[in-house]
């Protein structure tokens, strides 16, 4: 997770990548996930701890939660 | 505990000097009912997609362009342009509503035949008239525009076996400033043509000479051409008033009129700069007025707009098949209404909308038909919401040519309703199913087994 | 009498190598008796003139026209409830269409501009040109609108080599021959639609007029000047105002008869043998709007007078021989700035 963890996300969700001068805007579920990828969580942990707070199932929440992951891969925030 | 409304994460990357959402994102707003009836009650009452026509948005379209022309002119007729949308029910509205029928087939004819328009309220246009179809029409007397000199001298050796005087009118096409200039149709004003073809059939005296008519063009977003156009036609009244002391009946302006649909590579949306009825009444009558025709006579006006009078009144609903992302990461949805339904996908961005609020984010997505196809894309690039698979959406606008240059294509044609003025919602032309093309198609009896 | 402070909005802050009017109108404004709150309004994210210190009190982001003027409208209704706009002074060619077709619902709102009347914004379109001056009895380079690239090989006389062809809303070059000719006509036509414009090249010197008509036919305000030199864009780099009364006459001539309404520029060509030929009328305040307010005459602050309906007098002097010279100058942002534009809309 150390590629997270050289980002600097602000709590309005702006994302600047110090290494390449990106930046990024995500929304509120969105930094919920980065935070909890930055404490390690595994993406099962993420997606109960989405579906207890919010109102969606698992497979739906699973779905987004993996493709998120992927623009985050793609993007080359995390490996 | 209540559980928070769930939105996706959306990661976006920001891209310098591109506008973010405050400049390029309008919400879109979810349009859930037509005429107060929900769409999702259409969609499961009459499957999916389903095209929808409001009658009320018909007769209203329909009444202010009257009121447009009447308050301006003393002497106005429309007539319904049958191939705009031809279905048996929308050509009775504008029947009951006053307008005649203008038809360019034998199959058109036929059917505002059916729609029990008198013979003497139907116009004839276009290069496809066949000799039964003027043995036909000279007969019922109906107003035949002639496109060609071929067509003309048809008419004539049909005067000698018919006892009805064929009424006509030549189309004349002219140079208004309007580019392309339609000079496939009727005779050319500026190369003596139309002035030949006067000549020949009033000289002929097998026939009545009772109007003129141009089409300059269409979709003209503005409104000076048709005053070119009515300059020229007058001059071409007086002239025909001087050598045959023969004033003309009517003038008609055809059609062309823009709907409020966007043409692909405009700038601005249509819903900001197509003129109004007012605008074009206001340019068309006045040149009307400014016209000296021969006599001090006023002519009729006729006008024969489609898509401006129907367009409005369509709508497409349907179904998300499903999202995908495309090679490069841009989203994609498809949906069960491609372009076998809106061949006007090709020229038009249609408006497209959810039923329901379903997420507050949006991205650039591309819409995509349901036809294995690479060209059925309904929409190339849209700031869409992310709908799930199953959810609706209804498309705006789609009452003109939809529902006559459709495709039987890959799969079968949809249900039509219409939704009457007392929101009952009413089939007008059933989806077609497997014993339509049964009924079509022959087997040889080799092949039977 | 105590002035009221007026809160003005302001468009086109892309102070780049080929600059929107913003920033030097918003310099004009600054530099007049007007006590003004400068909001800008800005369509993308890094144009200049949001980060410039002590230029706009408060930039927003708004929509850009072509997203309709449902969005539009709402935006400006949001900026309005937050800062209670005066004035708005466009600045863009794009977004003028808009900004008149909805001028009475801007007013309603409390919101004034000046700007020119629907019929004397289409009419002075590129494509009309040859009509324009017929009507108003001013010359102009023979020009023709095309739809098909055939038509360039056969162009009917007097247009010969060299000639410009140029794109419906912008952009032009310069052809010598057909090959050409056929290339930009296609990449014109591609851009902007149809019809492309030919438009004989006259020999001469381009010199342009700054000028501000009060919608009754009289010149507040003119001053002429030439382009020094021009940069790759097409824009100028540097320019002298000029003293040239007969351009200032055929100004006056427009203004009078069109009774124009608003600010405009006139770009003209001067022959070798003294004539003039219009070229393009842009109905907007130039970029180089600040050589006029260095020179004497600061159109934006008679903008904003005529918009808040107080009547004012022409000025018929402006100094010859002032200069402008543009040039380029980093500013130092920092990311923090950026962040809140992007995600807010607003700084």
């Amino acid at each position: 997770m150390s590629k997270l963890n050289s980002l600097a996300i602000s709590d309005n969700g702006f994302i600047f990548k110090p290494s390449t001068g990106e930046s990024f805007t995500t929304n509120e579920i969105g930094l919920m996930i980065i935070n909890l990828l930055k404490e390690g969580k595994s993406a099962d942990e993420i997606i109960s701890v989405i579906t207890e707070e919010f109102d969606i199932d698992a497979i739906s929440a699973g779905r987004d939660l993996y493709e998120y992951l992927d623009f985050l891969k793609r993007e080359k925030m995390l490996d | 505990m209540n559980k928070r409304i769930y939105e996706r994460p959306v990661l976006r990357k920001v891209v310098e000097g591109i506008p973010n959402k405050f400049g390029s994102l309008k919400r879109l707003r979810p349009i859930s009912t037509i005429d107060n009836v929900e769409i999702d009650s259409l969609i499961e009452e009459y499957g999916s997609p389903v095209f929808v026509l409001s009658e009320k948005t018909i007769r209203d379209t329909y009444k202010n362009a009257y009121r447009a022309f009447s308050t301006r002119y003393p002497k106005v007729q429309f007539a319904w342009s049958y191939k705009t949308n031809y279905l048996d029910a929308v050509c009775r509205i504008f029947h009951q509503e006053g307008a005649w029928a203008e038809v360019v087939s034998g199959f058109e004819y036929e059917k505002a035949i059916d729609n029990n328009t008198p013979g003497n309220k139907i116009i004839f246009n276009g290069p496809d008239k066949s000799e039964e179809d003027l043995v036909k029409a000279i007969n019922n007397k109906s107003i035949i525009h002639i496109d060609h000199f071929d067509e003309l001298y048809m008419i004539l050796g049909l005067t000698d076996q018919l006892k009805e005087r064929p009424q006509v009118a030549i189309r004349v096409n002219m140079d208004t400033g309007i580019i392309p200039q339609w000079d496939r149709f009727g005779f050319n004003y500026e190369n003596g043509e139309a002035w030949n073809a006067i000549n020949r059939i009033l000289s002929s005296k097998k026939m009545d000479f009772i109007g003129l008519h141009v089409h300059i063009g269409t979709y003209i977003t503005i409104s000076k051409p048709y005053a070119v156009a009515i300059e020229k036609l007058a001059a071409l009244a007086n002239k025909t008033y001087n050598r045959f002391q023969k004033s003309i009946g009517y003038i008609d302006v055809g059609g062309g009129f823009a709907s409020q649909n966007t043409l692909q590579g405009a700038y601005m949306p249509a819903t900001d700069t197509t003129p109004s009825f007012d605008d074009y009444a206001h340019a068309i009558t006045t040149a009307m007025t400014a016209a000296n025709f021969p006599n001090n006579e006023t002519p009729t006006l006729i006008l024969e707009t489609g898509r401006a009078l129907i367009d409005d009144a369509g709508w497409l609903a349907g179904t998300v098949l499903a999202n995908k992302r495309l090679a490069d990461g841009r989203r994609s949805m498809v949906i069960d209404a491609g372009v076998n339904l809106m061949f006007t996908s090709f020229w038009y961005d249609h408006e497209i909308y959810p039923v329901h609020e379903s997420s507050y984010q949006s991205e650039p997505t591309t819409i995509y038909g349901p036809l294995c196809m690479n060209i059925d894309i309904v929409r190339k690039n849209i700031d869409f919401p992310m709908l799930n698979k199953g959810d609706h959406f209804v498309i705006k606008r789609v009452g003109a040519y939809t529902m006559t240059q459709w495709m039987q294509f890959i799969t079968y044609r949809p249900n039509i309703v219409l939704i009457d003025q007392h929101e009952k919602v009413h089939l007008i032309r059933k989806q077609e199913d497997k014993e339509v093309f049964r009924r079509q198609e022959l087997v040889p009896d080799y092949l039977q087994n | 009498m105590e002035q009221k402070k007026l809160t003005i909005g302001v468009t086109g802050l892309n102070n780049i190598d080929s600059p929107g009017p913003g920033v030097s109108v918003i310099r004009g404004i600054k530099e007049s008796e007007i006590d003004a709150r400068i909001i800008g309004l800005a369509y993308e994210n890094l144009e200049p003139g949001i980060y410039m210190p002590g230029l706009v009190d408060k930039t927003y982001l708004i929509p850009f026209p072509s997203t309709g003027s449902e969005a539009f409208l709402e935006r400006l209704e949001y900026i309005h409830s937050k800062e209670k706009l005066d004035i708005i002074i466009p600045n863009f060619d794009s977004e003028l269409y808009l900004f008149i077709k909805f001028s009475d619902k801007l007013l309603e709102m409390g919101i004034h501009t000046f700007l020119p009347t629907m019929e004397q914004f289409e009419e002075r379109h590129k494509d009309n040109l040859p009509e324009y001056a017929k009507k108003y009895g001013i010359k102009v380079p023979e020009s023709r609108p095309i739809v098909n690239s055939k038509e360039l090989s056969n162009l009917p006389k007097p247009l010969s080599y060299p000639y410009f062809i140029k794109g419906k809303f912008y952009e032009a070059f310069k052809v010598v021959n057909n090959n050409q000719g056929i290339y930009y006509f296609n990449k014109l036509s591609a851009k902007w639609g149809l019809p492309v414009v030919v438009q004989q090249a006259i020999n001469g010197t381009e010199v342009n007029v700054i000028a501000l008509g009060d919608g009754e036919g009289n010149t507040v305000s003119a001053v002429a000047m030439r382009k020094q030199y021009i940069t790759d864009k097409g824009k100028a780099w540097g320019g002298i105002t000029l003293n040239d009364e007969r351009l200032l006459e055929i100004t006056h001539h427009i203004i009078k008869e069109t009774k124009w309404r608003g600010a405009m520029e006139l770009e003209m060509i001067k022959t070798d043998e003294g004539e003039y030929y219009l070229i393009e009328i842009n109905p907007r305040i130039p970029a180089w709007v600040f050589l006029a307010v260095g020179a004497g005459q600061n159109i934006p602050e008679m903008v904003c007078r005529l918009a808040t309906g107080e009547k004012v007098e022409p000025i018929t002097t402006y100094k010859y021989g002032k200069m402008f010279i543009r040039y380029s100058w980093d500013l130092i942002g920092d990311i923090a700035d950026f962040e809140k534009i992007v995600i807010f809309g607003e700084l």
